[in-house]
């Protein structure tokens, strides 16, 4: 069994039906890609494992508990972060205040009053945030204002914000949206540093062929709401299915 | 003291004032015609420190977390009627009618918190607007009848002399006191000169209360709930899916600034022992919310000076009337001065708001930061005084709330 399962999972919006039958299953400390054209409803099947949407039907569980019903921070203390597709950050603290918050969520849980002694005092805290800072390769802009920082350097502030949390299972929404071809190169080599370091699992939505082949061990094609194969990069860049589905239409 | 050094030093300055005020405040010599611009005299430096402490209070929710309450005032007014109800039961001592208020009007937040927290923006707002309206129809009429009069409707609750007071003694002053020591008495009067400073027992009582919790606001301010509450303004998004919960955060704000507001009418109600209905009414609370922005909403002193500089207008502008005006333009030839007088009366005596509002306007428009960026600017210049052209002497927000004094003695 893997560490996250899709079992049979429908959405609708309205008369549209966004996601169809869905089954997925992802092993722990891999990285498995979920590829497909636009609108393939890659998204929305993200949105339905982190409590933002549930599916009208079907299951999802993560490590063998159900995650449906539960709230996006509840989610998040179980041991998912999520990259989102365009960087979600706090934009008006710093780069050091940025990375303090997911410390503290990951020591005190989703809610804790202490109001008295500063955030200077928490030594611990601080050391571990300068530290991931140092990892990514931001420390000289740990005193700027996030929102002031470059869309690659957001993007790799909001993956160490995730990564401090020492997450079980990564998700990210096409990370290299966007991006320069060296954002890019340097999102993938931030990536396949995160993968040999850690045990961690990495569910990975992305649009760029190039990310997907460097970094997948396991790939998913979505198309129409529906999963149309599951296998290892190799056979996915020789199937035909895929081809005409996906691959042939990005060519 | 647990702060850092620039923290401590806005500490150490707030306090020299504060304690400083009753000459701070009266610069003009009594009999000179100025002395109308004097603002030390104790009812006026009482309404300085309570309403600081109220701005101090809301900044913590609106200048944090961007929750903007429009109905502030009804903790206000729940402090001071629970204040007078310790007065009429218990006794005049200031004491545990300052601790009651707070308690009360923390309950009274926790409710109203509850409910308006399920929305956020221009709905939260209205939500505590309609709130407070109700807290106002209830303690102007409803909760006002001979069966049940909780409030004593139009007339406002004070203290008769059927009162039970049962820990009234003989001996003790017969208005508000801590342990004996009328609020409203004087111990010293300094003569000095032409000049004349007051120390009102009230007034340091105030002041020294406001010393407290503007340090508490200070720690909270740099504290991990600080950071986190500061974290919901930004994005709140993020925040739920870095797995923590805003509503607590959020709700616990709420409160901590409902109870400086319930301190705040508590010590009202202990300045001058009566609790009207109009202290919750929404112009009141649109007051506190002039009062942040005007100052610099998230800022440490921003909400203080606020506080004091409507104040000062509220009670020197607004007795201004056309008499001091013609003794002002009196040199002037006649009909020159019944034009000046004919041109400035709308803007003094009953127009102080006028005035008011051009200068929110103008603050508003030209230093968003409030009076704080003013400071800020004011500092900037003369630090740039002296370098090379063409250094940085642009406005930048301070990223970590570290707000420069500005010369305003608005404490
Ligand atoms: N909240 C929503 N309401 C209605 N339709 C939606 C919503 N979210 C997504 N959709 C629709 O569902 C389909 C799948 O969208 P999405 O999951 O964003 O695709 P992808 O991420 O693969 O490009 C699209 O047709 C989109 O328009
Ligand atoms: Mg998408």
């Amino acid at each position: 069994m893997g560490i996250l399962e899709v079992k049979g999972v429908n959405k609708r919006f309205g008369g549209l039906q966004a996601l169809g039958d869905v089954n997925l299953s992802v092993e722990e400390n891999i990285v498995h890609a979920i590829i497909g054209p636009n609108g393939a409803g890659k998204s929305t099947l993200l949105n339905c494992l982190v409590g933002k949407l549930i599916p009208d039907t079907g299951s999802v569980t993560f490590d063998g508990q159900s995650v449906l019903g539960r709230t996006p921070y509840e989610i998040n203390q179980m041991g998912i972060s999520r990259v989102f597709q365009t960087p979600e950050i706090f934009g008006d603290l710093t780069v050091f205040e940025n990375m303090v918050i997911p410390a503290f969520a990951k020591r005190d849980g989703s809610f804790r009053m202490h109001a008295i002694e500063s955030v200077a005092a928490e030594k611990d805290i601080c050391m571990k945030a300068e530290q991931m800072l140092v990892e990514v390769n931001m420390q000289d802009k740990i005193q700027m204002h996030a929102a002031s920082l470059s869309r690659g350097d957001k993007r790799r502030l909001e993956m160490a914000m995730c990564l401090l949390q020492e997450p079980r299972l990564l998700l990210l929404d096409e990370p290299t949206a966007g991006m320069a071809r060296a954002d890019t190169n340097n999102t993938i080599d931030l990536l396949k540093e995160i993968k040999e370091q850690r045990d961690i699992t990495i569910c990975i939505i992305e649009h760029d062929m190039h990310v997907v082949f460097s970094l997948a061990d396991r790939i998913t094609v979505l198309a129409q709401g529906t999963p149309l194969v599951e296998d290892s990069p190799e056979n996915i860049r020789g199937n035909p299915k895929v081809r005409e589905a996906y691959l042939g239409e990005a060519a | 003291m647990g702060l850092n050094k620039s923290d401590m030093t806005l500490l150490i300055v707030v306090a020299i004032l504060a304690l400083g005020a009753p000459f701070i405040l009266n610069p003009f010599p009594v009999d000179s015609g100025m002395a109308q611009f004097n603002a030390g005299y104790p009812d006026l430096m009482q309404r300085f420190v309570i309403f600081g402490i109220l701005a101090i209070g809301f900044n913590i929710l609106f200048g944090l977390t961007g929750y903007l309450s429009f109905g502030h005032a009804a903790f206000l007014g729940v402090g001071s009627y629970a204040a007078v109800w310790m007065f009429k039961l218990l006794s005049y001592n200031v004491l545990p009618a300052i601790a009651l208020s707070v308690v009360v009007a923390g309950l009274f937040s926790v409710l109203i918190g509850y409910v308006s927290l399920r929305r956020s923006g221009i709905y939260f707002s209205i939500l505590t607007l309609a709130f407070a309206q109700m807290s106002f129809a209830l303690a102007y009429s409803v909760l006002s009848n001979p069966k049940f009069n909780l409030t004593n409707g139009e007339t406002g609750l004070q203290v008769y002399a059927g009162d039970p007071q049962i820990f009234h003694r003989e001996g003790l002053p017969d208005v508000p006191h801590l342990f004996g020591i009328a609020m409203r008495d004087n111990f010293l009067e300094l003569k000095m000169g032409g000049w004349e400073f007051t120390f009102n027992n009230g007034y340091y009582l105030c002041a020294i209360i406001m010393l407290v919790v503007f340090y508490l606001a200070i720690r909270l301010f740099r504290s991990p709930f600080g950071l986190m509450l500061r974290a919901v303004k930004s994005n709140q998004n993020r925040l739920n899916y870095t797995g923590l919960n805003p509503k607590p955060y959020t709700l616990a704000a709420f409160i901590i600034s409902g109870m400086y507001a319930g301190l705040a009418g508590g010590l009202l109600a202990s300045m001058d022992p009566l609790a009207g209905a109009e202290r919750m009414q929404w112009t009141a609370s649109g007051e506190i919310v002039l009062m942040t922005i005007l100052g610099g909403a998230g800022t440490l002193i921003g909400p203080v000076l606020g506080a004091g500089f409507i104040k000062y207008f509220e009670n020197i502008f607004s007795k201004i009337n056309d008499n001091v005006l013609h003794q002002w333009f009196a040199f002037m030839p006649d009909g020159m001065e019944d034009f000046m007088v004919f041109i400035v009366h709308p803007f003094v005596g009953k127009g102080w708001h006028l005035t008011l509002g051009i200068l929110f306007m103008l603050v508003v428009t030209f230093l968003p930061g409030g009076l704080v960026e003013g400071g800020q600017r004011i500092a900037n210049l003369f630090r740039n005084r002296g370098k090379k052209k063409g250094d940085d002497d642009s406005y930048k927000p301070d990223p970590e709330h570290h707000p420069k004094e500005t010369p305003h003695v608005a404490e």
